[in-house]
Formats: structure tokens, C-alpha cells, sequence
């Protein structure tokens, strides 16, 4: 049973008698214990969808279980079962760090002992143990991004939503909430929803990656698989010989998509799988009698996944 | 039961707040107590030339009211600042997102504002009665604190609601100049409307802090009996129940 089951869910604004269409009629399921990505970039539709699952935003249609409650006829109870850290995080920096967990917890119907021992616990396990008396304010970047996800898990949920988790965070940070998130995952569990348009955030982090584009999702899968799919890799050969002869004899491999030689001699091959393609390559040369000067592949990235996806850049409209 | 509980919950949040910077509350008393040093004995005057049948006594029972209405006013309409700084860090939809009931998100708030203002309420009669002539029933001035405090819960819904519509203070704040003006001037507060010509008169009946104002008068004055205080009772419970029902809405709709 999938922990997030939705069906067509769609969201369309009205703005002037027009109506925009932010999200069109979306599927998902996300199984338990799965780290899955909403990839796409800003305006694609990620932060609605979001809002929809976590109840902050009513679909125009569609209909969805969270966490086993029906996300239209009982939101209280979806809410009671998930942890959402939005984008803007959700702390006031005049408020102590420790009073604001622990009134959380108590919004959750903990009691104060209860609210208090968790925030302890959640404030040990998020590194931000002896903060507690300390005003927001005075946290930084990656102490306020790990509190905002604290203030998410008051309530132990099975399932947490994270709306861009590391944006605006140094690469140290990053790193280390990444940790943090991978963590929540092998010591409790938790399945964890998040959005990104940081595709090394995307890859680093998630099972699963759904690539939504213009309000859709255009395709879902591993980053590896995605990368297979949606990208090809790129061999570059160099050979002490004639690089028209070499080129002609490695276009007959049946890993090559593309060859070509370049102003400089090298000759750069399309290939699928390169992995398993590299041998072979050096085979046929060898068995030409062609010696190999240097043999190079480049792994694709989820920007040409994302290039061949959506035809852009993830980072030109962020 | 769960929401008296979760009200007290937001309303000992947002008290805690307050006290951390208690400076503000006095600095929010520094306006009427001004207007009560500078302005209060020019009323006085006034008020006892018109009529010779009113003593410098009723002059401050009339005036005071006016001042707690006004109190009320400037302390409660601006509250809507706050909620869009709450809705900006993401503190209100961090809240949303629980299970708490969004009810008690408005109410928690707007109680805290009623506390804070019948405190400085209580302030200000203490300073018009030991340092200015104000005298008048402690029965009156406990049923003036009654409406003092539906005001505020009035006046706080609405700003919250407003806020959380508007989401900016670019819009905000021109549409509290919009209300604030007219409903200071058009409630008497400065002095009674009975000194206005018939057309403002009439305009300022259609103004419902008219009818508490003059309800907290008639009560201070010890009138229990009289049309208006009946009249300001009814104006401020209506108004109360309208505004809270109003601001209900806005904070528990899905589809902010």
C-alpha cells in the first residue's frame, strides 16, 4: 500500500477571467520508506503540488490517500500523520528555539513533558543540542534549516514533505542536511517527499526522481535509469593513427549512436551504455592494429536528462 | 475542549511575545495620555460652556470613553501587521499544516490583543482619575471594560483577517487609512456627536463605534438603564460576533 496515492489531482487559478492551469491532472505513488524527488524547475508546479498534498491548497479535482487518510474528506487527519518544512522555513527569529518546538509539540496534542522531551531528543539527533534557550535569530543558515525540519518531526510522522530543502545553504551545509535526511530514513523509516531544482540534490538524495514540467509530470524513474533513458554517454578516443580510419571502424560497434572527429583528431562517439561499450571499443581498435592513446567517458547528468526532458535548463528560469 | 486548548495554546504564545518587549505597552499608552494631558482640559471647557448644566465631573466621564475607544482603535486595527510577518517567515502555514484547529489561531491571537489593551486601559483610567478630575461609578467603568474589550476582539478580527487577505503591508496599510480616519472622526470620539450638525450626526449612526462609544458614556455616567448603553451592548455584540465569524472564515479557508 503506497503511503501517497493520488489521482488527477489538478489545480487551476483564475487571474483576470483567465483561468491558469498550475498543475494538470497529476498521478503519483510513493511507497513507504521511499526518498523521492519532485524535480522541475521554478513555476512547474512542484510547490503547488505540494501545497495540495499537505492540505494547504485545495485541488480544483482530483483525490488522494496520505499516510492512509483521505486527503479531501479528512485533512485533520492527513495533517496529524505528516510533517511538511516549507521552502520558507516557518520560524519567527523573536521567538527561542526551544519554547517554539516545544509549542509545536503541543499543537500535536502532546503533552508539555512529552513536547519537551521530544525537542530535546529532536534538538541531540539534528545537531543542534544546547540551542534550545537561544533566540532564532542568532542560528545559522544550516542550525535554522535543521530547526525548521525539527518543528516537521515533533510529531514523529511517518511521512515528511520537504519544499527545497537546501536552497540558500553553503555546499557544507548542504552535505550535512543531506546526512541528516538520509538518516531520518535509515533510523526511522520515514518517507520522505521533497522538491528540488538542484539536480545534484536530486541525485544524491532520492530512489526516485518525478520530473514535472509546465504542471506534469513528464517522466518518473532513478536518476540512474533516467540518466540511461533520457541521456546519452559520450566516449572521446584518441588514437596514434588515422582518426578517419579509427572513426569508421568504431561507427560499426553497435553501442555507437553518433561518431565524428574533431578539429583537434579526437574522435567523439555517441554511445548507449558506455560502461559496457568501453571494452569492446578497445578491442576493435586493438584488433585494427590502431594503438590507444586515451580513452575517455563522460557520464551524463541529470541536466541533459533534464535538457532532452523539458528543453531547458533547470537553472535558466530558477 | 480541544480548542479552548489550543486558543490558550496561541494566546500564551503570542502573550509571551508581548511581554518580552513590555516597553511597547506603555509606548502604546503614550497617545491617549497625551490627549488626555493636552486635549482632555480643552474639553473640559468646551464641554461646560455648551452647557452650563454639565459639570467639569461629567466633562471627563464624557470624554475618557472616548479616549478608551480610541486606544482600542490604534491598538486593534494595526494588528494585521503582525499576521502578515507570520504569514511572510511562514509561521502561520508551519501551524496550518497541524492539526490545530485554525480557529484557535485567530482567536489565541485576538485574545491576547483584548488582554493588552484592557491593561492599558486600566493604566489610563488610573492616570485620568488621580492626576485629572475623572470620577464616575466603579460599576459604569468595569461595564465601559466590557465593551472596551468586545471592541478589540472586534476590531483585532477584522485587522487579522484583512492582513491575511491582503498579504502585503503596500496593500494593508492603504486600506487602514481608508477605515481608520473615517471611524475615528465619525464615532465622536473627540467629542459627543449631540454637538454635531444633523447631517454628520446622521452619518456618523451608520458608524456602529458611535453606539459603543456612547453606551461607555451613558455607563459612565452610571446610566444602566438608559437606550444607550442597550444600544451600545447590542452594537458591540453584533459587531463582535460579525467580525469573529468573518475572520473565522478567512483563516480556515483552504485556499490562501
Amino acid at each position: 500500500m503506497s503511503i501517497i496515492h493520488a489521482r488527477g489531482l489538478r489545480r487551476s487559478f483564475g487571474r483576470r477571467g483567465a483561468t491558469v492551469d498550475a498543475v494538470r491532472g497529476i498521478d503519483l505513488d510513493v511507497a513507504e520508506g521511499e526518498i523521492v524527488a519532485f524535480l522541475g524547475p521554478n513555476g512547474a508546479g512542484k510547490t503547488t503540488t505540494l501545497r495540495m498534498l499537505t492540505t494547504l491548497l485545495r485541488p480544483t479535482s482530483g483525490s488522494a490517500t496520505i499516510a492512509g487518510a483521505d486527503l479531501l474528506a479528512d485533512p485533520t487527519q492527513v495533517r496529524r500523520r505528516i510533517g511538511y518544512v516549507a521552502q520558507s522555513g516557518g520560524t519567527d527569529p523573536n521567538t527561542r528555539v526551544g519554547a517554539e518546538l516545544e509549542l509545536q509539540g503541543r499543537l500535536y496534542g502532546l503533552s508539555a513533558t512529552a513536547a519537551r522531551s521530544r525537542a530535546e531528543q529532536l534538538c541531540a539527533q539534528l545537531d543542534l543540542a544546547g540551542l534550545t534557550d537561544r533566540y532564532v535569530r542568532t542560528l545559522s543558515g544550516g542550525q535554522r534549516r535543521r530547526l525548521d525540519i525539527a518543528f516537521g518531526l515533533m510529531h514523529d510522522p511517518r511521512l515528511l514533505f520537504l519544499d527545497e530543502p537546501s536552497v540558500g545553504l553553503d555546499p557544507q551545509s548542504r552535505s550535512n542536511l543531506w546526512s541528516h535526511i538520509r538518516r531520518l530514513r535509515a533510523d526511522n523509516g520515514t518517507t520522505i517527499f521533497l522538491t528540488t531544482h538542484y539536480l545534484d540534490e536530486a541525485d544524491a538524495l532520492c530512489d526516485r526522481i518525478l520530473v514535472i514540467d509546465n504542471g506534469e509530470l513528464v517522466a518518473q524513474d532513478s536518476p540512474d535509469a533516467l540518466k540511461r533513458r533520457f541521456a546519452t554517454e559520450v566516449v572521446t578516443v584518441e588514437v596514434a593513427g588515422d582518426p578517419e580510419f579509427a572513426r569508421i571502424l568504431l561507427a560499426e560497434q553497435v553501442a555507437v549512436i553518433e561518431s565524428s572527429v574533431e578539429l583537434d583528431g579526437t574522435i567523439r562517439l555517441t554511445v548507449t551504455d558506455g560502461r559496457r561499450a568501453l571494452p569492446d571499443l578497445m578491442r576493435g581498435l586493438a584488433a585494427a592494429d590502431l594503438p590507444l592513446t586515451s580513452i575517455q567517458l563522460a557520464r551524463p547528468t541529470l541536466d541533459d536528462v533534464f535538457l532532452t526532458l523539458t528543453g531547458r535548463s533547470p537553472r535558466e528560469t530558477a | 475542549m480541544n480548542f479552548l486548548r489550543e486558543t490558550a495554546l496561541i494566546f500564551r504564545r503570542q502573550l509571551g511575545m508581548s511581554l518580552r518587549t513590555p516597553i511597547w505597552v506603555v509606548v502604546g499608552l503614550a497617545q491617549p495620555i497625551m490627549y488626555l494631558t493636552f486635549f482632555g482640559p480643552l474639553v473640559e471647557r468646551v464641554l461646560v460652556q455648551s452647557d452650563p448644566g454639565i459639570g467639569s465631573t461629567a466633562a471627563w466621564q464624557v470624554f475618557v470613553p472616548g479616549l478608551l475607544v480610541q486606544l482600542g482603535l490604534f491598538s486593534s486595527l494595526f494588528v494585521g501587521f503582525n499576521v502578515i510577518a507570520d504569514v511572510r517567515f511562514g509561521i502561520l502555514e508551519r501551524m496550518r499544516v497541524t492539526p490545530v484547529s485554525r480557529g484557535a489561531l485567530l482567536v489565541g491571537r485576538l485574545l491576547r490583543d483584548v488582554v493588552l489593551v484592557e491593561v492599558q486601559s486600566v493604566i489610563l483610567l488610573l492616570v485620568a482619575a488621580l492626576a485629572f478630575g475623572l470620577r464616575a461609578p466603579i460599576g459604569g467603568v468595569l461595564l465601559g471594560l466590557v465593551l472596551v474589550g468586545l471592541l478589540v476582539a472586534a476590531l483585532t478580527a477584522l485587522s487579522y483577517a484583512a492582513g491575511l487577505i491582503t498579504k502585503n503591508e503596500d496593500s494593508f496599510s492603504p486600506l487602514l487609512n481608508f477605515v481608520v480616519v473615517p471611524a475615528l472622526l465619525l464615532s465622536g470620539v473627540l467629542l459627543p456627536m449631540s454637538l454635531a450638525p444633523t447631517w454628520l450626526d446622521v452619518i456618523s449612526r451608520l458608524n456602529p463605534l458611535r453606539y459603543i462609544l456612547d453606551g461607555m458614556r451613558a455607563t459612565f455616567l452610571g446610566q444602566y438603564t438608559s437606550a444607550a448603553l442597550l444600544g451600545g451592548g447590542i452594537a458591540a455584540v453584533l459587531l463582535t460576533a460579525f467580525a469573529i465569524a468573518f475572520g473565522w472564515t478567512v483563516f480556515v479557508r483552504e485556499n490562501n
